[in-house]
């Protein structure tokens, strides 16, 4: 059965706090903070880009893998921050695991689920036989328009699934995506940030592909929420996901492992991809894990994973999701944060 | 120097720590060499590993160009755990932390690009334990 | 190999000169050397240059200078080791004549390093570092030099002080130096408290960005003998030149300047004499460290104790071994191609008893020491009264 063989994540170590970002904006930061279910978020260092990450997030997934990386056969990355807009990301990932030359490879983009996608279509590029293994990944680092609410979550991370048939430690049990096209959050080209539909954004946007990617990869796999160990959603915000949680009936015990948010941020195609690998860090052979992501635009993506006897091998073999989002962060002031994200203006240098 | 032809050049260095090996001395050269001090033009493939430690280090404040948003930034010369050197910025590293035997890995990170329209040059940082 | 002299020196005020050219800088300092040397003609022309291309613009400097000195057809060289061009073309000089190639010859340095900025300077002497393993990392030569000092001061206790006092001592000679570009003095708390450019160096601690132009007329000894000279001639003993990788992480020793050791070794050997036999050094002091190290790679001190001969005062004008009486590269400014060639010029000036206020007592022979990049290559020169 097809899965992950291997999985790996990271973060990079410095953090904004919700105050510092209310207290130039004049908004009060413990409702901010209440509303959001977070208290602050993680920021990309000035040398470190949607590249960079995902490169650190395959290699610490190569650790656990441990296969030779001639033999990956593709490598999709998908985000919404690709540092080039006319050449690809998974190429750099490819070039630097060194998966090259025989190698498929394409970017992707759909809003926070282009990870998921990726993930999905190296499942099946492996499942189909067509590959031996391939690469998903899902990394961010996203931009919120200075002031805007969005600028209190939108965080940097990434992961990255290697997919194969040997040595599975999470075979893909089942998988269902739900899709349509609703116009909640976009960003035309040469935009510099992007916009969104408001209060529009929750019912008609999240909620609704949430639930339909649940509610259509339990009835494909005749399963209840009670077989399920573990479940992440997407994550663009602490309420958001325990709200859908608890409509769909869910446990907190079931949501807590994979809810990073709170001192994370939203990592857009990050998100549920971290969520599952800090799920898969201490997860046991025999747990069931259902993810769903969800990307603006719309759509989500559903997998139920079925933790296998390899899994326990592997999880000490590359850093754990938590050692990046927990030890000793940087926290940085806004002037370096809007420094470092590069929101100011300046003179071209000659 | 950004040329795209310059950091194609450089990548299996730069991206996989592509290394030769002496095959009559063992010595290791980063980037590898056509010919050895000793003598010999045999050599083997050889990638470096990724954990060392600072064997020189200092803080440029006054940046070259391309490099001013960054400043103050530590640099080093790293000693990795096979004996070969190598000199690099050292990232996420408070100033006060740096010092003679700071243990360090490499990592992926971006080191230049041409401008915003121009190409992004990546390599590797020594970054220190969180 | 004939036995060479230098019969005429000359050099143009080290600084901004804004309203000076790279060929006016050079035909200056030319025209003064060949004046004082009293001859008309030269056979060749050898100049060192670091990057004149990169400042401004401008190549093809062997025979660019050679029509501007009036001295065409004569050949004119041009020759490159980074910030060592200078002591390169007195090396190439020395060998001309010295083979018998060509008699009488006008080595110079020049260097125009103020047409461009700030950061356009800083780029073009970052050519004499690795540019895909070292500048492409994002290091600065105050940066290299800094790793240098902080190497130093973990392996041998050489305190912060000690590159402070070089600086110093540096600026009280060239106080007394009239063509020196800095003539003031300095405090080591101003140095340790002046701006930081690359930790633990400070501004105080780098020699600066300048103009200017160095020259000496060389000839075969026997014929300087036979001429009527204004000055007495003075013999090169010795002339050498060694390299070592130029990134400073691949040398085997990253606080020992090899390429100078080997070089003075060289040196020694030719001239016959051992480093007690020196009185006197002009060395490389582009940053303070720099001379700590030199000292050590010349062999004056043993590895490591650079900085305590320095704090000990074994250095300064009244001290056992007196450097850079000129105000070194720090005070005296450093126009990169032609500082090799005004070592010289200070030390046949010392040798000629000239030095005014900055005079050495009873000396007979000194030592030049210049180098390329962070020790790339090292030529030293040694001078000697008849």
């Amino acid at each position: 059965m097809a899965g992950i063989v291997g999985y790996g994540a990271y973060i990079p170590r410095y953090r904004i706090q919700v105050e510092e970002i209310a207290k130039v904006w004049g908004a009060d930061a413990q409702s901010m903070k209440k509303g959001l279910m977070l208290r602050e978020k993680s920021v990309p260092g000035p040398d470190q880009d949607t590249i960079t990450i995902a490169v650190e997030a395959a290699k610490n997934a190569l650790r656990r893998a441990g296969i030779d990386a001639k033999k990956i056969g593709a490598v999709y990355v998908g985000s919404e921050s690709h540092p080039y807009a006319v050449k690809p990301t998974g190429t750099t990932v490819a070039e630097v695991i060194g998966a090259v030359n025989d190698c498929h490879c394409a970017d992707l983009e759909f809003a926070c689920k282009a990870g998921s996608e990726g993930m999905f279509l190296a499942y099946a590029l492996v499942k189909s036989g067509e590959v031996e293994y391939a690469l998903g990944i899902g990394a961010d680092t996203s931009q919120g328009a200075p002031g805007d609410a969005l600028e209190y979550s939108t965080a940097a991370g990434g992961a990255a699934f290697l997919m194969g048939t040997k040595n599975v430690v999470a075979e893909v049990e089942c998988q269902y995506s739900f899709m349509s096209d609703t116009p909640d959050f976009w960003r035309r080209e040469y935009m510099h940030y992007p916009r969104h539909g408001g209060r529009f954004t929750g019912d008609m946007a999240y909620f609704k592909h949430v639930r339909g990617g649940v509610e259509g990869v339990l009835k494909k796999a005749g399963a209840t929420v009670k077989d399920f160990r573990y479940v992440v959603f997407h994550q663009p915000n602490g309420k958001f996901p325990m709200k859908m949680a608890k409509e769909l009936g869910f446990t907190d015990e079931q949501m807590k492992t994979g809810l990073l948010v709170p001192t994370l941020g939203n990592t857009y195609s990050g998100a549920s991809p971290l969520g599952l690998s800090a799920i898969l860090d201490e997860a046991k052979p025999g747990d069931r894990i259902l993810m769903c992501s969800f990307g603006s635009g719309a759509g989500s993506d559903a997998f139920i994973f079925h933790c296998t006897k390899n899994l326990p091998k592997v999880q000490g073999k590359a850093k754990k999701t938590r050692d990046y989002l927990d030890r000793n962060p940087v926290y940085v002031d806004y002037g370096t944060y809007v420094k470092f994200r590069r929101k100011i203006r300046k003179n071209v240098e000659d | 120097m950004i040329s795209p032809a310059n950091v194609r050049r450089n990548t299996p260095q730069r991206y996989r720590m592509e290394a030769g090996k002496c095959a009559s001395c063992g010595k290791v050269f980063f980037p590898p060499r056509v010919v050895c001090p000793c003598g010999s033009r045999k050599f083997k493939a050889y990638t470096l590993p990724s954990e060392g430690k600072v064997v020189a280090w200092t803080v440029i404040r006054t940046a070259p160009r391309g490099f001013s948003d960054e400043a103050p930034y530590g640099m080093g010369i790293v000693e990795l755990s096979d004996g070969t050197r190598l000199l690099c910025q050292i990232a996420d590293c408070e100033p006060e932390r740096l010092k003679v035997g700071l243990p360090v890995t490499l990592e992926f990170r971006k080191v230049q690009e041409a401008g915003e329209s121009g190409v992004i040059a990546y390599g590797y940082k020594a970054v220190p334990e969180r | 190999m004939r036995d060479v002299a230098i019969i005429g020196i000359g050099m143009t005020d080290f600084g901004e000169h804004w309203n000076d050219s790279l060929r006016d800088l050079f035909v200056k300092a030319a025209l003064a050397a060949i004046d004082d040397a009293g001859v008309d003609r030269v056979d060749s022309l050898v100049v060192g240059s670091m990057t004149p291309g990169l400042f401004t613009g401008q190549e093809h400097l062997g025979s660019l200078l050679a029509d501007y000195l009036g001295q065409g057809p004569i050949p004119g060289t041009r020759v490159e080791s980074a910030c060592a061009s200078g002591g390169l073309a007195l090396r190439v000089g020395f060998l001309e004549v010295a083979s018998g190639a060509s008699d009488v010859v006008l080595v110079g340095g020049v260097e125009k390093m103020t047409d461009v900025s700030g950061a356009q300077a800083t780029y073009a002497l970052a050519t004499a570092a690795d540019q895909d393993m070292e500048v492409f990392h994002g290091v600065t030569f105050p940066g290299l030099y800094a790793m240098i000092a902080t190497a130093h001061m973990h392996r041998y206790g050489t305190k912060r002080e000690d590159l402070a006092r070089v600086a110093v001592k540096n600026h009280d000679n060239g106080l007394l130096n009239p063509h020196a570009q800095y003539r003031m003095k300095i405090t080591v708390d101003q140095v340790v408290n002046a701006v930081k450019v690359a930790d633990p160096l400070t501004v105080l601690d780098c020699s600066p960005i300048t103009d200017g132009a160095a020259a000496a007329v060389l000839c075969p000894l026997e014929m300087a003998k036979k001429m009527r000279l204004k000055k007495a001639p003075v013999r090169i003993a010795a002339s050498a030149h060694a390299t070592d990788t130029i990134a400073l992480h691949q040398r085997e020793d990253i606080t020992f300047l090899k390429s100078t050791y080997e070089a003075a070794q060289k040196a020694y050997k030719m001239a016959g004499v051992k480093v007690s036999d020196i009185d006197f050094a002009e060395v490389h002091d582009c940053f303070t460290i720099a001379e700590i190290c030199v000292l050590e790679a010349l062999g004056v001190v043993k590895k490591g104790q650079g900085g305590k001969a320095t704090r000990d005062g074994l250095t300064a004008r009244d001290g056992r071994f007196p450097v850079n009486p000129s105000g070194g590269l720090k005070s005296k400014g450093h126009p990169v191609g032609a500082t090799g060639v005004a070592q010289a010029h200070e030390i046949v000036t010392q040798l000629r008893g000239e030095a005014g206020a900055r005079q050495l007592k009873g000396v007979k022979r000194g030592l030049a020491q210049n180098m390329g990049g962070s020790g790339g290559s090292a030529v030293v020169h040694i001078l000697e009264v008849l």
